[in-house]
């Protein structure tokens, strides 16, 4: 097969276009520089009517919005999940770790739930606190510039509440709290759980005129129309593009980042989805933004005399250290709020309150610590309304079973008593957990994918225990009851798979040690100056947050080196 | 009214637009809010999922005339009309079923052998099929299996019980994403609108109030068409 070139050679190609390479495109376009945007997936604008979800009803769509084609359901915005046509994965024998792929311009950041917390000094230097993982080379401090800039470019909401370790920032003003979340206020803090408002890239008022204002839907998770809610696409790759500096390839798959004699990087060659056909770009720069495992995957298939190994790895750490939040949740039952007045409660889309981390543990039988996450209330019913409702009756004593007029009081009566809580945790990076190539299993590009090996440890099974022991406290202290059985050790406490919380990062993890590390401070590859990182697969670790904050913060910071050193011709 | 008013009007209701165009005022640049009123057809599909909808909306129902007619039977016992409200026939439910089965191929062993279970149960009891009992005798299987059966006395009923409830489960599910199943439950969501607190009824119903602390951090809806200003310390300086 015949491999094409194209005759223009750019400043910079970017591969990826969510968080981090998106940040990037702003940034290196801005500047002046000449980028190519190589997009996996469809070209995707959230305003766009044709593949628009957000304000559809359940009825619209002939199966409710069951999880038939999308895994989080017909309305979700996210195109691809765990599984993607054509694109599989493996797994080491006795492992299971899950591999979200959103395939479409933006990425993940389309149906994401906007979390949006920074990172806070002791998660950057935890190994000085526990003796576990490693410490980033880099510090709070170093970052908070980064991080406030963030706040006022792209708009997050919450409260200064000068907490140790969750930094204040530049926050919109929160909304206010919804019904069942004064409920777990007061149930948590009778436990001692601190809640403040939560902390999401939603406008709730302008911060310029360019982008909308959240006008309670409460459905981000469809990507907003209006553009008041974080997307790559509205936020970064549209502004991006009024530079006339970027060239968008979009449903390009990115196989290898080619290389000279030097070993350093000319640009990546890439299959054409539409003809199939292998096309090949060149640049003085290349930086890779397509997901912690993506990215390690084409560092991985990018073998050459100089770099045997792969781009990258002469460490062998490339694709190590692969780390995902952890994740064990309860769900309540709370008779305070049976027979709720029904009125507009949808609000933002997430929750108005959440608890960071309270923890002392120097005190506790497990290294880190999660944030707790409310759900509940008077949601829009999709698939899976009503299922079993007659049986929360067991819960008051009331009769169980039924249909008819009693059903229908059921269903009414119940309406809005249900409420989640979700731990979201720091788990330990491993050596030992990682992606790498499965050569003996192709894609349809030809292209060899990832095998998994990723194991909990004991550190994430305790906190976990932790985690659903607070949860059925606090829903005890709302009056509530634990709907169905609290996982117990044979269940590892309801502790998701590693990969189902979809925060993975780590495969190239940053360091001043170019044998334990792949990239330096600045998401630069130690073996190939040429070339940066700017997903989450620079993380060293991850902390009891979320990362797509820090990804960004980050990938702006690696940016602005990236114009530096190519002013200067370094690179 | 000028197009950017009437964008906030249907944006906001009539109600709350009085607040945004008063506030707006100072803000005389702003240009509109780029959300799209238009409704397009369809609910936002990949061409890959139009084919898949396509396709099993195209394919031979998977259970018989008599089947949909005992599933329809069901569904009206489950969710009858009243004199308020319709019931799962108006609401399309069998058509749901008819879907959702093709859909999620999982529910079709359980229901046709459900189904078949039914019919058996008919026959023993009263020598005819569900669907040509009457309502009494119709009723008086469905009451033995549309209640769990703590002390598990009968396990021959035990079947029964267990398709009873998911069709019960898919009734309910299909009734209540309907349009009138919506209506019905009152959910008043899915449109704009501006969320500024639990009504102070329900509040007060509840015996809670808002934190005079915490309300102080949130947001001020009057002056949310400002654009945001912060102090270098990051204290926002116009909600």
């Amino acid at each position: 097969m015949q491999i094409k070139e194209a005759p223009k050679e750019y400043d910079a190609i970017i591969v990826g276009s969510g968080a981090g390479g998106g940040m990037s495109a702003y940034m290196l376009a801005n500047a002046g520089m000449k980028i190519a945007v190589v997009e996996a997936g469809s070209f995707f604008d959230p305003k766009d009517p044709a593949t628009m979800t957000q304000m559809k009803w359940s009825y619209e769509s002939p199966r409710r919005g069951a999880s038939t084609n999308r895994a989080f359901g017909d309305f979700d915005m996210s195109w691809g999940d765990w599984k993607v046509e054509g694109e599989p994965y493996t797994n080491k024998k006795g492992t299971d770790f899950r591999w979200w792929r959103a395939r479409m311009l933006g990425g993940r950041t389309n149906h994401w739930g906007r979390i949006s917390l920074r990172f806070g000094p002791k998660d950057f230097k935890h190994r000085d606190v526990d003796g576990l993982g490693e410490n980033w080379p880099i510090s709070y401090e170093e970052i908070k510039p980064y991080y406030d800039r963030l706040d006022k470019m792209i708009g997050v909401f919450g409260s200064n509440e000068g907490l140790a370790n969750d930094p204040d920032g530049f926050f919109l003003p929160p909304p206010k709290p919804r019904l069942h979340e004064l409920y777990y206020i007061k149930g948590a803090r009778k436990s001692n759980v601190p809640v403040i408002p939560s902390r999401l890239s939603i406008l709730t008022k302008r911060i310029n005129k360019d982008r909308g204002i959240c006008f309670y839907c409460g459905q981000c998770n469809r990507s907003c129309s209006a553009y008041a809610d974080f997307s790559s696409g509205s936020c970064f790759i549209f502004p991006a593009q009024k530079s006339g500096q970027v060239d968008l390839y979009t449903d390009c798959m990115v196989k290898n980042v080619t290389t000279n004699d030097e070993g350093l990087a000319t640009g990546v060659s890439y299959i054409n989805k539409k003809d199939m056909g292998e096309y090949q770009l060149k640049s003085r720069v290349v930086v890779l933004g397509a997901s912690a495992c993506s990215s390690a995957r084409i560092l991985l298939n990018s073998t050459s005399k100089q770099h045997p190994n792969g781009l990258g790895n002469s460490s062998d750490h490339v694709g190590r250290y692969l780390h995902d939040s952890t994740g064990s949740g309860l769900t309540g039952f709370v008779p305070a709020l049976m027979d709720r007045k029904v009125y507009n409660e949808d609000g933002v889309g997430g929750m108005h309150v959440y608890s960071p981390w309270w923890g002392d543990n120097s005190k506790l039988d497990f290294p880190r610590g999660y944030h707790i996450e409310v759900w509940g209330g008077l949601g829009m019913p999709a698939y899976g309304f009503g299922f079993d409702v007659e049986s929360i009756n067991k819960y008051i004593g009331a009769s169980v079973g039924g249909y008819g007029d009693k059903l229908r009081d059921d269903v009414k009566r119940f309406y809005g008593s249900i409420v989640g809580l979700s731990g979201r945790g720091e788990s330990i990076a491993r050596y030992e957990n990682r992606c790498e190539l499965d050569e003996d299993v192709l894609d349809r590009f030809g292209i060899p994918v990832l095998q998994f090996n990723y194991k909990w440890s004991e550190y994430e099974r305790l906190q976990a225990k932790h985690m659903v022991d607070s949860f059925e406290e606090i829903i005890t202290n709302m009056g509530g009851k634990v709907m169905g059985e609290k996982p117990g050790k044979d269940k590892e406490y309801g502790l998701l798979n590693p990969g189902q919380i979809i925060h993975e990062v780590g495969t190239t993890r940053m360091g001043n040690d170019p044998l334990k590390s792949v990239t330096n401070k600045y998401q630069q590859l130690h073996d190939a100056k040429n070339v940066f990182i700017v997903d989450a697969g620079p993380f060293t670790s991850q902390a009891d947050k979320n990362c797509t904050w820090t990804i960004m913060a980050l990938s702006m910071r690696a940016s602005e080196y990236i114009i530096d050193q190519f002013k200067k011709k370094n690179i | 009214m000028d197009r950017r008013e009437s964008i906030k009007n249907i944006l906001l209701g009539s109600a709350l637009a009085g607040i945004a165009i008063g506030s707006q005022s100072c803000e005389p640049d702003l240009e509109e809010t780029p959300i799209n009123l238009e409704k397009p057809k369809g609910y936002g599909r990949t061409p890959f999922e139009r084919e898949h909808d396509e396709k099993i909306a195209n394919s031979p129902d998977f259970f018989s005339a008599d089947e949909l007619s005992a599933i329809a039977a069901l569904c009206d016992i489950i969710l009858p009309a009243n004199d308020e409200v319709g019931g799962a026939i108006e609401a399309k439910v069998p058509d749901f079923i008819a879907f959702i089965v093709k859909d999620l191929p999982m529910h079709q062993l359980p229901i046709q052998g459900g189904l078949m279970w039914l019919n058996g149960e008919s026959q023993k009891r009263f020598e005819k099929a569900f669907v040509a009992l009457d309502t009494a005798q119709q009723l008086s299987i469905i009451d033995d299996i549309a209640y769990p059966d703590p002390k598990k006395e009968s396990t021959t009923l035990e079947p029964g019980r267990v398709f009873f409830t998911r069709i019960r489960n898919l009734t309910l599910t299909g009734f209540y994403t309907s349009k009138i199943g919506i209506a019905d439950l009152g959910y008043q969501g899915n449109r704009a609108n501006m969320w500024d607190g639990v009504p102070q009824d329900v509040l007060d119903k509840h015996g809670l109030s808002y934190e005079a602390e915490w309300l102080a951090k949130c947001v001020n809806q009057e002056k949310r068409e400002e654009i945001a200003r912060w102090d270098d310390k990051g204290n926002l300086l116009n909600n």
